[in-house]
């Protein structure tokens, strides 16, 4: 079968480094992604089953690691050589379509009794995804034994499955993972209490639909959005968020919103409640520090890496980070019911067979600059075993 | 003996006419046959003896004591002046307002007149820096007023030093200056660079605040203006009247000194000198000279062409002096302003086009941001008529300017927000008055800049729109030529990257074979439309 494999090779990880320093995406080209003629998969154990991707969506982590820009913090929780993808809507054998959950948490790894996180049913931090019987891997799409959802096939544990309803269409379905992202972290917004002002940084895929999960399920009486590109501005607003502005008007935007009075270093006295940054990047980390409150929260929901900051008015302003990484079944059940009632499905803005993997990682890579939101590989014309 | 300003018809033999283009310039061909340019007069004879023509002013003022007769000892005497936004370019030294400043001093000093203070009416403007102050007030002046706290820029948020004098009959609020308003006598010194300056408008508000100036510095008032060069028919100027009323009844004794100067902005020696001539007038050293400077323009980074620009001091000659009662004293001053400007026009044109140059009165040293763009063209010079705008109903402004993305931070911080805020969510003046102008004006950020840096007031930006509110409501359609494309469609126009291109894209909304007619200012020049 058809899959797309990425193996490691330094040298190649260095070249697809380079490669994406000089234009994101082109990583694919020139790194250790490779279209390949693979085996299908074993089943790790008989509990596990077969599912056909139908369409995979291509992540900011996916690209990361394409580009080379992971941290190496991952290198013990993955296991090479992997098949990426883990926004995954499938066929499963006795022809019902699923989303998978990608997380590799106990249960699917055979350890019991689980880690403390997994008994606590927040598998999203289990602490076992280097152990069991299962290859190191924090998600499929990671590890080498699963394989991932750029592919014809690949296995899943039926705790990894959550099925779609028939009047859902498959891009639908594939924008549940990602959304069950954003419905984490708003849930986890929502625990807070309400906040009389947010903002959210960034404006692709997670970050707009962040704005429809903070709007459906956590209480903020205003929310502004950072976005780069008109279409982007356009869906935040449609999304939900009261203000848009560029990453580079935020600062004024709620120095404005806020009364707030600006110090010399443009560090803004007063700020928004809560920031949830969809990026991760140092910049966009060092523009919550500016622009949050004291005493205010900073959500981190955008892939962070290595990142260079003055966390001294965190200190002087008693300001939060939280990490907000993936969700627990219960977030994909939501985000089932929200990528339905938004119309979540629109975001996606173009989907390639995998024989074209180096266009699709670039438009990926470009999404923004390219009017397009997600996009996604289709295997439901790909050859299957 | 100095021509007056005339109508040039294009024809085919016309020459290519200079346009200003921000820190550089254009040269345009119009059609021929259908266009028309609008030449300012040469500049007029100055007095041959300013301090002489100052002195009679006040020796022989209008409708009102000689100033030595309303001079006493003991007495509470307060000089307020016309800030940096007058005139444009701001003048060589000695400023005018120096020398009639200090002849006023003297006499004050010769009358035992001790409690002085020297106020710089700037309303809601930035205030004036050290150096601006120094320009205007002169070097002696400053230094000894100034170090004792008695020469400063007026503070309208200062809530302990504004003064409520009362209300119009139409209820507006009049409230102006403490100081000012409490004093035995105040002396307002002005340069009348347009006739849309001095008279009551000097003291109502050049020396009040947001309380007051919203009364007349907003959409409703604007749109009745036609235009508001033109006192007469000028709502801003009747409301700036009634106030004068208010605050004269209230007891405050008012000196009025108004000063006009003429055409000469750009001189008649140097490189700049051919600014002020007739394009087939220009001799063969005009031409050299003229490429030399955009050659050498072209070469220059843009903040090196801004600060040589700004760098320009005007050689105007002053044209009269006029003091005393403030109505009798600005109706002269009208006239005087009025024979230099005041060029006859007959009719509309479908298209109006307009140069548009480095400077307007809100970025003296700062840079012409592209609100600031849309005040000069829309507000400045689309007003720059009496009897009729120079343009139809539903017709067309062209005006070239780089019009660039960009904002002094310290003088316009209000104006980045406007622009990336509330134009980004309107540019309908309606709109955006009732939507975000209390929000703005109110900010105590705004505030405090404004009192203690160099900041233009927050609400500002509001009326540099607003400025522009009786073009927007009468044009059909207004075009950008050589401006940043994202900079000119937020503020809602069209963008052209040359003058042909706008001519078609303008008979879009006029109809083909337009009429035109190209207002070359500066020097100033004001349309007499029949």
């Amino acid at each position: 079968m058809k899959a797309l494999r990425f193996q490691r090779r330094p040298a190649r990880f260095a070249a697809a480094n380079l490669a994406g320093r000089l234009a994101p995406g082109k990583g694919a080209a020139v790194g250790p992604l490779r279209l390949a003629d693979l085996a299908e998969p074993d089943l790790p154990t008989d509990e596990w089953v077969r599912f056909r991707p139908r369409l995979a969506g291509i992540c900011g982590s996916d690209l990361a690691t394409i580009d080379g820009r992971s941290s190496t913090y991952f290198e013990p929780i993955v296991s090479f050589p992997f098949t990426p993808g883990h926004e995954v809507v499938g066929d499963l054998a006795d022809g019902s379509r699923a989303v998978l959950i990608p997380v590799l948490s106990c249960a699917t790894r055979g350890i019991d009794p689980p880690c403390p996180a997994c008994a606590a049913g927040r598998t999203n931090l289990c602490g076992r995804t280097a152990f069991g019987h299962l290859d190191p891997g924090l998600q499929s799409g990671y590890c080498t034994q699963t394989g991932g959802g750029w592919s014809a096939e690949m296995v899943a544990h039926p705790s990894q499955l959550l099925a779609v309803p028939d009047g859902l269409s498959d891009e639908a379905a594939v924008m549940v993972e990602p959304t069950a992202c954003a419905v984490h972290a708003a849930r986890r917004v929502a625990a807070g209490g309400p906040r009389a002002t947010a903002a959210v940084i960034g404006a692709g895929t997670l970050g707009l639909l962040t704005i429809a999960a903070l709007r459906g399920l956590a209480e903020v009486e205003t929310l502004v959005a950072t976005a780069k590109y008109p279409h982007q501005k356009a869906l935040a607003a449609r999304l939900g968020a009261e203000r848009t502005a560029s990453p580079r008007e935020l600062s004024r935007l709620v120095r404005s919103l806020t009364g707030a009075w600006v110090t010399n270093g443009g560090q803004l006295t007063d700020g928004v409640d809560l920031v949830v940054d969809c990026v991760g990047s140092e910049a966009s980390l060092a523009q919550a520090l500016q622009v949050v409150a004291p005493g205010g929260e900073i959500v981190v929901v955008g892939m962070p890496g290595h990142t260079h900051l003055d966390l001294t008015s965190l200190w002087h302003r008693e300001s939060t980070i939280r990490g907000c990484y993936a969700y627990v079944r219960d977030d994909f059940e939501e985000a089932l019911r929200l990528v339905a009632a938004a119309d979540l499905g629109r975001l996606v803005s173009a989907t390639y067979p995998l024989a074209r993997y180096e266009a699709a990682i670039e438009h990926a890579a470009q999404a923004g600059p390219r009017g397009a939101v997600k996009i996604a590989f289709d295997l439901r014309k790909q050859e299957r075993p | 003996m100095p021509r007056p300003g005339f109508v040039l018809d294009v024809d085919r033999s016309t020459p290519p006419i200079l346009f200003h283009h921000g820190e550089g310039f254009r040269l345009e061909k119009l059609p021929a046959g259908r266009s028309r340019v609008i030449y300012p007069g040469e500049p007029l004879e100055a007095v041959d003896d300013v301090e002489e023509t100052i002195r009679r002013a006040l020796h022989e003022p209008v409708d009102m004591e000689p100033l030595p007769a309303l001079l006493r000892p003991g007495m509470k005497l307060t000089i307020a002046f016309d800030d940096v936004s007058l005139p444009l370019p701001p003048m060589k030294r000695p400023d005018i307002r120096q020398r009639i400043i200090e002849a006023v001093l003297d006499l004050a000093a010769a009358a035992g007149v001790d409690d002085v203070h020297l106020i710089a009416a700037l309303a809601l403007h930035r205030r004036m820096t050290e150096d601006e102050l120094r320009h205007a007030v002169g070097d002696r002046v400053y230094d000894a007023f100034a170090p004792q706290g008695a020469l400063y820029n007026h503070d309208a948020e200062d809530p302990d030093n504004m003064a409520y004098l009362g209300e119009t009959p139409h209820g507006e609020v009049v409230e102006i200056n403490k100081r000012a308003a409490e004093s035995d006598l105040l002396v307002y010194v002005n340069i009348n660079i347009v006739s849309m300056d001095g008279g009551h408008k000097s003291t109502a508000t050049g020396l009040a605040g947001y309380r007051s100036i919203k009364h007349h510095h907003n959409v409703h008032t604007m749109q009745r203006s036609k235009s508001f060069m033109d006192r007469h028919a000028s709502e801003l100027h009747h409301s700036n009247w009634r106030m004068g009323k208010v605050i004269a009844d209230a007891g405050v004794k008012v000196f009025q000194i108004e000063s006009t100067i003429n055409n000469d902005t750009f001189g008649q020696e140097g490189p700049m000198s051919v600014l002020a001539k007739r394009e087939w007038e220009w001799s063969g050293r005009d031409r050299v000279s003229f490429l030399a400077m955009q050659q050498g323009l072209k070469r220059l980074s843009p903040a090196t062409r801004r600060r040589i620009f700004h760098g320009h001091r005007a050689p105007y000659g002053v044209t009269s002096v006029t003091a005393g009662a403030i109505e009798s004293v600005h109706e002269i001053t009208l006239r005087h302003c009025f024979d230099q400007h005041l060029v006859e026009v007959e009719g509309q044109t479908d298209i109006l086009t307009m140069g548009l140059p480095y400077i307007g009165p809100y970025n003296v040293n700062s840079i012409m941001n592209p609100i600031l763009v849309m005040c000069l063209g829309l507000g400045y010079f689309f007003n720059m008529y009496r009897g009729r705008p120079l343009v139809r109903e539903g017709g067309v402004l062209i005006m070239t300017h780089p019009t660039p993305w960009e904002f002094h931070p310290v003088h316009h911080p209000s104006y980045i927000d406007f622009f990336e805020q509330v134009l980004a969510d309107s540019t309908d003046p309606k709109v955006i008055e009732e939507t975000w102008e209390q929000q703005f004006a109110e900010d105590e950020w705004y505030r405090h800049l404004y009192r203690t840096s160099y900041a233009y007031h927050g609400v500002h930006p509001f009326y540099m729109w607003y400025w522009g509110s009786h073009a927007l409501q009468h044009l059909g359609r207004v075009i950008v030529v050589g401006g940043d494309a994202r900079a000119v469609k937020r503020l809602g126009f069209k963008s052209a990257s040359t003058l042909q291109d706008a001519f078609e894209m303008a008979e879009d909304t006029v109809g083909p074979q337009p009429t035109v007619s190209h207002l070359k200012n500066p020097p100033l020049v004001m349309a007499d439309v029949t």
